[in-house]
């Protein structure tokens, strides 16, 4: 019986369940340290003095001299320092790190900084420095808006989030064969072994990255960790020790990346009969203090700017700019959320103007297969967005909902998205993933660089090469992800796990199968020896992109989403809650659609608490609500029913035709939520919408 | 003083018991004291003395909330868990949505949206024995008690 499409049982369940799965903090090496870090107290100045004001002896005290190779986070830019060089460029910066045998004495070292303050850079508008700057141009502007019957404008705010995964960062650096060892909570072990040997100066035969459960990561755990294992291994080499790094709360949510707050404007053109005929959008995203990867999420964040939503003329100018401010980064969704919040209320403003139904001025612009997209990509057959907004509407009797709420204290909305598979652009060519599978007496073992943060990255990996193989489910195992042993198969981000690296192992496994004939495996083996089949990523022959004119396929495939949210409004406290959420996704196939809908029902609670609840407070550059007493993200009380439909349009380059999956639900609650407030007649245009901006809300004038 | 969490982790190597904010909010600490659940974050050590703390290591992989928080999704990043199933563990076999809700409310899970949770829960419930029916030793009596 085939293992894709069936709810087979979870390769990496059990461990979880019993107490038994070993996250990085429940690990121990003998002889091992614990290591804390000082940081910086300002937003930006020269360092001018440093103070141990306890006693050092037992301590371990490290600084950026500590550092033997290049002092930066190799990552995109090399503008980061691992430690403090000088001076600091946001609060919560690295300067200085201790590490002691007892965690409790660290507790007591204090360490005393004295700065010479600069004024620091707090609005991104009015930031002397730019990181990236983006536009993207189709057909020309003046003339569509000529077109117009009405011209429609607006601007749209949303601000950090927090990715609040349950296991704050950790990783333990072991030094061991004249190299150096990492084990952590993380993403992407090989993104951490690229920082280690720039870092530490070391040939990568010397670095080994080892993934340990990861109690989640929504992006949070995909660059950071490099800066974190930075400093335990900095900590480690001068100890000749092990040493554990383990993040409190209030640490990771003070120093760690977040979401890119965003301002969005829209001007658009549109004629009576609701039809698009001119868009010009401006984004700007807040980068915080280093490079990081402002510029990827920028790119995601304009190529999603449109929604999906044809249009011949088009023009989309986005820039990310620096801050005095930690530096944001990777959060599930990757830029798309926050300018497709934007598109989507836009939408509904502009169904307001024309007094047009919300459905209809959707079902008039959407993406049909053959449109051509924002970069001039040609949509093929697989492009869903009038399928899932139709099933959105039938299931949840739309029409018929909102007229029976009108003038109630309840209301109801709805949003529509896109959401590119895999890394932008030309991003899989460069990244050239691969992917190996070994074959043993009763099966085959995968090896592959992804990691399993939640999301059953080993069971639909083995699903995959199971029925590639014909082989059954259970004889499929799954090598950990051990940068000394499984192949660089990419970072585990951008919902490429199934589509893009799943694809390479269905390869691998359709190439063993070939080789092994009609012989059985172990048979194979003990007439020819070991076999490990290994295969790099296949760019699809017609996509074509130029990363100069910001013209071509910007994605192999997209998901597909309509969410539609019912609210209610407490007419004291002005706290609007959700009470129903309706999530369609299109995502070409459900490998295991437990897992599939899981990711659906997770990434839709995570956009409510976005919406709704997540808000960031920011003092003189810090964040003042880093913990988890007034960092509110949903709670059971909080999320209402998720009801999940997955429709299902194969693309063609992926397995089993399977796209992306991961980020695409997160893309909707907040533009839908929005919107049913909208219903109640408030204009609301910035998230969170807290009882506070409810409350300071205009109405809408009809 | 240590804290219960600590002393179960550190001292007993009882390291399914999680630490997600030290500050009694989440919840993946949960342990049950005499059976109530309770942060063991929040409990100084010594205020266990004599007390029966179960943890998750003493449902023996046998509790049925055990199997459906994998086949029902309940369990992604499993750091939650521990704590969740342990708060699971005290409702009733006929307990409604709501009031699976209030129960678990101190219980967060940034993976699942609950969704899964709740099914896992229910089909737990489905699958328990009826009253009456003899239980396994294991469940009358979780072995890897902590007493102190």
């Amino acid at each position: 019986m085939p293992a894709v499409g069936r709810n087979v049982l979870r390769k990496e369940g059990t461990g979880k369940v019993t107490g038994a799965a070993r996250y990085v903090d429940d690990l121990s090496f003998p002889g091992m340290l614990h290591g804390t870090t000082v940081r910086s107290t300002v937003a930006s100045g020269r360092i001018r003095a440093i103070r141990l004001e306890f006693d050092p002896s037992g301590f371990v005290v490290a600084d950026a001299r500590d550092v033997p190779g290049r002092n930066v986070v190799a990552l995109i830019e090399d503008d980061q320092p691992c430690l403090a060089d000088g001076r600091v460029r946001h609060v919560a910066e690295p300067i200085l790190l201790l590490a002691h045998e007892r965690r409790e004495s660290l507790l007591d070292a204090r360490v005393a900084i004295d700065y010479e303050e600069e004024p620091p850079v707090f609005d991104p508008a009015a930031s002397p420095r730019v990181f990236k700057e983006i536009s993207i141009v189709k057909g020309d502007l003046a003339r569509g808006f000529e077109a117009a019957d009405q011209i429609v404008e607006g601007e749209y705010v949303t601000g950090l989030q927090e990715q609040l995964y349950i296991e704050p960062n950790g990783v333990i650096a072991v030094p061991e064969n004249g190299g150096m060892t990492v084990y952590g909570s993380l993403q992407c072990p090989y993104y951490v072994h690229k920082a280690l040997v720039v870092l530490l100066g070391l040939p990568p035969e010397k670095v080994r990255v080892v993934q340990t459960e990861t109690g989640g990561g929504f992006g949070g755990k995909e660059e950071y960790p490099s800066i974190l294992a930075g400093h335990a291994a900095i900590l480690a080499r001068k100890a000749g020790r092990p040493v554990k790094m383990v993040y409190d709360r209030v640490e990771d949510m003070l120093a760690t990346t977040k979401r890119h707050p965003s301002v969005v404007r829209h001007k658009t053109g549109v004629r009576r009969d609701g039809r698009i005929v001119a868009m010009d959008v401006d984004v700007l995203l807040d980068g915080g203090a280093y490079v990081t990867l402002s510029p990827v999420v920028l790119s995601r964040g304009v190529l999603h700017a449109t929604g999906p939503y044809r249009c011949d003329a088009v023009r989309i100018h986005g820039r990310v700019t620096m801050t005095n401010t930690p530096p944001n980064g990777a959060f599930r969704g990757f830029g798309a959320p926050q300018t497709q919040f934007a598109a989507e209320v836009h939408m509904e403003r502009i169904a307001e103007a024309l007094g047009m139904d919300p459905v209809r001025l959707r079902e008039t612009n959407l993406f049909r297969p053959g449109d051509t997209t924002a970069t001039g990509q040609t949509l093929g057959e697989d492009c869903s967005a009038g399928a899932v907004l139709r099933a959105a509407v039938e299931r949840t009797d739309f029409d018929r909902r909102r007229r029976e709420l009108a003038g109630s204290s309840s209301g109801i909305g709805l949003s529509l998205f896109f959401h590119g598979s895999g890394f932008t652009g030309g991003g899989e060519v460069r990244l050239a993933s691969r992917a190996s599978l070994e074959l043993t007496a009763t099966g085959a073992r995968i090896l592959v660089g992804s990691t399993e943060i939640g999301q059953g990255t080993r069971t639909i990996h083995a699903q995959i090469v199971a029925d590639a193989l014909e082989i059954p489910y259970d004889s499929v195992e799954v090598c950990e992800a051990d940068t000394g042993l499984v192949p660089d198969s990419g970072p585990t981000v951008a919902s490429r796990t199934c589509m893009v690296v799943g694809k390479i192992l269905e390869n691998c496994a359709l190439e063993m199968k070939r080789r092994l004939g009609s012989l059985s495996p172990a048979r194979y083996l003990a007439l020819h020896g070991p076999l490990v089949v290994t295969r790099e990523y296949e760019k699809p022959a017609e996509l074509a992109w130029s990363d100069e004119t910001y013209r071509g396929d910007a994605y192999g495939a997209y998901g597909w989403g309509c969410n539609v949210a019912e609210v209610v409004r407490d007419p004291d406290t002005y706290e609007v809650r959700p009470v129903r959420l309706t999530a369609v996704c299109e995502i070409g196939k459900a490998i295991h659609p437990v897992l599939a809908a899981g990711q659906v029902e997770g990434g839709t609670a995570q956009g409510i608490g976005y919406a709704l609840l997540e808000e960031v407070v920011v003092r003189d550059g810090r964040m003042a609500n880093a913990q988890m007493t007034n960092y509110l993200v949903p709670t059971t009380l909080d999320t209402p029913p998720i009801d999940v439909i997955l429709l299902e349009n194969p693309y063609f380059y992926g397995p089993h035709g399977a796209k992306g999956i991961g980020e695409m639900p997160i893309d909707g609650p907040a533009p839908a939520i929005v919107n049913a407030i909208r219903h109640l007649g408030l204009d609301v245009r910035e998230i969170p919408a807290t009882p506070e901006r409810i409350l300071g809300a205009p109405c809408i004038s009809r | 003083m240590k804290r219960l969490l600590d002393v179960l982790r550190e001292e007993c190597g009882l390291t399914g018991t999680k630490e997600g904010c030290g500050e009694g909010e989440c919840g993946a600490c949960t342990v049950l004291i005499e059976g109530v659940p309770v942060n063991s974050c929040l409990v100084p050590f010594a205020h266990a003395r004599g007390a029966r703390v179960t943890t998750i290591e003493g449902l023996n992989g046998s509790h049925p909330l055990q199997e459906t928080f994998v086949s029902e999704g309940g369990a992604q990043c499993g750091i939650c868990t521990p704590g969740m199933i342990l708060a699971a563990t005290v409702l009733p076999g006929d307990a409604e949505l709501e009031e699976i809700r209030t129960a678990l409310a101190g219980n967060i899970c940034r993976c699942t949206g609950y969704e899964g949770i709740y099914r896992a829960i229910r089909a737990a419930a489905r699958a328990r024995p009826r009253q009456g029916d003899p239980q396994p030793a294991s469940r009358a009596e979780p072995g890897a008690d902590a007493e102190r």
